[in-house]
């Protein structure tokens, strides 16, 4: 009995086998949708300053797209139709971990793009795995110049300026409204993204300023929360101008514990990522600052329709005004959407892949929420946009920037094909 | 103003913090030889009621001088509270296990806690500076300080006073020492054990809380402060010796003074100084500056 079953079932499989065999194929499943991977910090000190408000943004955008409620260019339905499903995870861990969760993202997850990296550390590390796994990867935030300095990329694009265009922006500010200035000194974050700002504004200063003497670099510790001896030292430095990428809680800290000890009537600080804190600290920024949002972001944004759309959408929908980093991940989605359609459209209408997207992106120009920006340096992965600095006075118990100065992409990003530090030694 | 003043004023004022987050740390070790690694989120949960609480008083435009017990109170008696917790419901029953068992269970318990201080504030940072601001400031030659300092220098001085006198003046305290000298002879004496580990634990606490609500006042309360404040706290009490308080009195007093010479003349040493000042001690005194002797049991 048992062997007779096993004989039928022996032959009817055959039978079916063959029979599948001499089909032919089903077509390939249309794709359904377009996956992108966002990773920001989302605990720890930088969410609340830059991962939150950017994966705020992220969401708010994919559900405009899907809904085809963007403004034009970008109110086609989704990315070119397909919608948009975001996955989005934490930055947060070493390099190692990080490196782990971006191979997740697009081994496990398949996802066709990832867009995320505030730490610069982290973008450096996840690049060249971009490069290997042959994955569409934008830094929306990360400002090291080294990015693309290092080696050319394929697959890898920031749509936003590095942070050379911080420094050399500051320098040139100062220039601008303060050209007497004989002394400077700074106070920034003991790690990388702190002593790169440093370097950039010492290079910066030479550039711009050259009779200006430098008289002592604070470096505390990330996170030190304690900063009485620091804030003495530049006091007791009398420096006329103070350079500062300190960001999130340590900004805060700094501002709160510096404040009341006079030590910003007594210098020009320039706190090239203050806007970030901004509304959140209010006039507790005392009056004079020179605030930096790492490009025309957040209030300095120029006046257009989209950037009216996305600012009213981020507040109706989250009860707070988009801050540089959430400026920042608008640009690099809404670039993302728009090389997408691109390559779509160069691809008969059907789904592209990484490398025709990337080839879409390279060069490209587009306009966001921050105007225009152009991918126009590292053989067009770079983009470059114009910088602006402005400073605080307190009308009527609130802040608003004034002086605000507007210096083009040239002026503050280095020329295509030049490392940073190299440009700014040069033009001593 | 001559510079060295100012580094010394800019050093005992570090001095002061680092003394009030750390002084905790060693009230426990000394007194149970447990490292507690949740100190660092005691401190962050002291952070924050200080300055939910501060957010709550000036905006209801209570006295503002009475704003200082409110903070401080507030904290010492939430982090007393859980302390307590901790120790009644998940400690008492670990000490039977090796020290680093426990130092593992408080390591568990600070990531369980700091996800917890997360689900509650989330992560947006909170400040509430009216209480630095309001006590002015002075000035020596043309440099300006706080007075929010003197307060600080004089709560560091009036926890390590009070903690001397309780150990050294108080019948509470002489059984403490006790305790701390043999757990064994002193339960053999009839002194209740259990009890005085409960309440160590949760004052040692309460004392990691209200260094959190001392400093809420100068700074932005943000996810993750803690971590920093338990890796200075634990370089303060080792060079100070484990469970000394004296120690970690002059641990502090060194640590911030060195500090601020480097930020004054030396910057870039800042980042290692505090850990060279304590690799140093180590080199010369393994136990710290005062370690406590200890019978050899055979």
């Amino acid at each position: 009995m048992f062997s007779k079953k096993l004989l039928v079932s022996l032959v009817l499989g055959a039978s079916v086998s063959a029979v599948q065999a001499q089909a032919p194929a089903a077509p390939a499943a249309a794709p359904t949708e377009i996956k992108i991977g966002i990773v920001s910090f989302l605990s720890g000190p930088g969410a609340a300053p830059f991962g939150v408000p950017a994966r705020n943004t992220a969401e708010m955008l994919a559900d405009a797209f899907n809904n085809a409620k963007a403004p034009a260019p970008y109110n086609v339905k989704g990315f070119g139709g397909l919608p948009v499903k975001l996955v989005v995870i934490d930055e947060a861990g070493s390099p190692t971990n990080v490196v782990t969760e971006y191979r997740n993202l697009v081994q496990r997850d398949k996802v066709d793009i990832v867009i995320g990296y505030v730490s610069s550390g982290n973008c450096l590390a996840v690049a060249p795995i971009a490069e290997e796994l042959k994955t569409l990867t934008l830094m929306y935030d990360c400002g090291s110049p080294r990015l693309f300095e290092e080696s050319p990329k394929k697959y890898v694009f920031r749509a936003v300026n590095h942070a050379t265009a911080d420094s050399v922006g500051a320098a040139l500010y100062i220039k601008a409204i303060k050209p007497t200035a004989k002394t400077y000194s700074g106070i920034n974050q003991n790690y990388a993204f702190g002593q790169d700002s440093w370097s950039d504004f010492q290079g910066a200063v030479k550039m711009v300023l050259p009779q200006l003497q430098e008289k002592t670099s604070q470096m505390p510790k990330l996170f030190a929360g304690q900063y009485s001896a620091e804030i003495s030292s530049l006091l007791e430095s009398k420096s006329d101008v103070i350079h500062s990428s300190i960001w999130g809680g340590d900004m805060e800290a700094f501002i709160l514990q510096a404040g009341p000890r006079g030590l910003f009537k007594q210098s020009s600080v320039i706190l090239t990522g203050g806007e970030v804190s901004m509304f959140r600290l209010g006039t507790k920024i005392p009056e004079g600052t020179i605030i930096g949002a790492r490009g025309p972001y957040g209030v300095y944004a120029p006046k257009s329709a989209l950037n009216d759309w996305y600012r009213s959408n981020v507040i109706d929908r989250y009860n707070a005004p988009p801050n540089l980093a959430a400026y920042q991940m608008a640009h690099t989605l809404m670039a993302t959407k728009l090389a997408f359609e691109k390559a779509m459209a160069a691809n008969g209408g059907n789904k592209p892949n990484s490398d025709q997207v990337a080839d879409a992106m390279r060069g490209m120009t587009y306009e966001g929420p921050g105007g225009v920006h152009k991918f126009n340096l590292s053989n067009g992965h770079q983009a470059t946009a114009e910088m602006v600095y402005g400073r605080v006075k307190h009308v009527n118990g609130q802040i608003q920037l004034v002086d605000q100065k507007r210096f083009a992409p040239e002026q503050v990003m280095p020329p295509d094909g030049v490392k940073a530090a190299d440009w700014m030694a040069s033009k001593k | 103003m001559s510079n060295l003043l100012i580094v010394l004023i800019d050093g005992i004022n570090y001095a002061a913090w680092l003394f009030i987050s750390a002084v905790g740390l060693t009230l426990i070790y000394g007194v149970m030889r447990v490292l507690n690694v949740a100190h660092a989120s005691f401190y962050s949960f002291g952070c924050y009621v200080a300055v939910t609480l501060a957010g709550f008083w000036f905006s209801h435009n209570y006295p503002p001088y009475l704003s200082f017990f409110a903070l401080f109170g507030a904290s010492f008696i939430a982090g007393f509270a859980i302390g307590w917790i901790l120790e009644r419901f998940l400690l008492r029953y670990q000490y039977a296990k090796d020290e680093v068992v426990i130092l593992l269970i408080t390591y568990a318990v600070f990531l369980i806690l700091d996800d917890v201080l997360k689900l509650v504030w989330g992560v947006d940072p909170y400040y509430a500076s009216e209480p630095y601001e309001l006590l002015g400031n002075f000035t020596i030659g043309e440099m300006t300080y706080p007075n929010y300092y003197l307060l600080m220098i004089g709560s560091a001085l009036v926890l390590g006073l009070g903690l001397t006198y309780m150990l050294k003046m108080t019948h509470f305290g002489k059984l403490l020492v006790s305790v701390i000298h043999d757990r064994e002879i002193s339960s053999a004496m009839g002194i209740n054990v259990g009890r005085f580990f409960s309440l160590t634990f949760s004052f040692g606490c309460a004392l990691a809380a209200i260094a959190g609500g001392i400093t809420t006042p100068t700074i932005s309360v943000v996810p993750g402060l803690g971590v920093d404040v338990i890796v200075l706290s634990f370089a303060v009490v080792v060079t100070g010796g484990l469970g000394s308080l004296p120690g970690t009195a002059l641990a502090a007093i060194i640590m911030g003074v060195v500090r601020s010479f480097c930020v004054h003349y030396v910057p870039q040493l800042e980042l290692f100084v505090i850990f060279s000042v304590m690799a140093l001690v180590l080199v010369f005194r393994p136990r710290g500056l005062f370690s406590l002797a200890e019978a050899r049991k055979i």
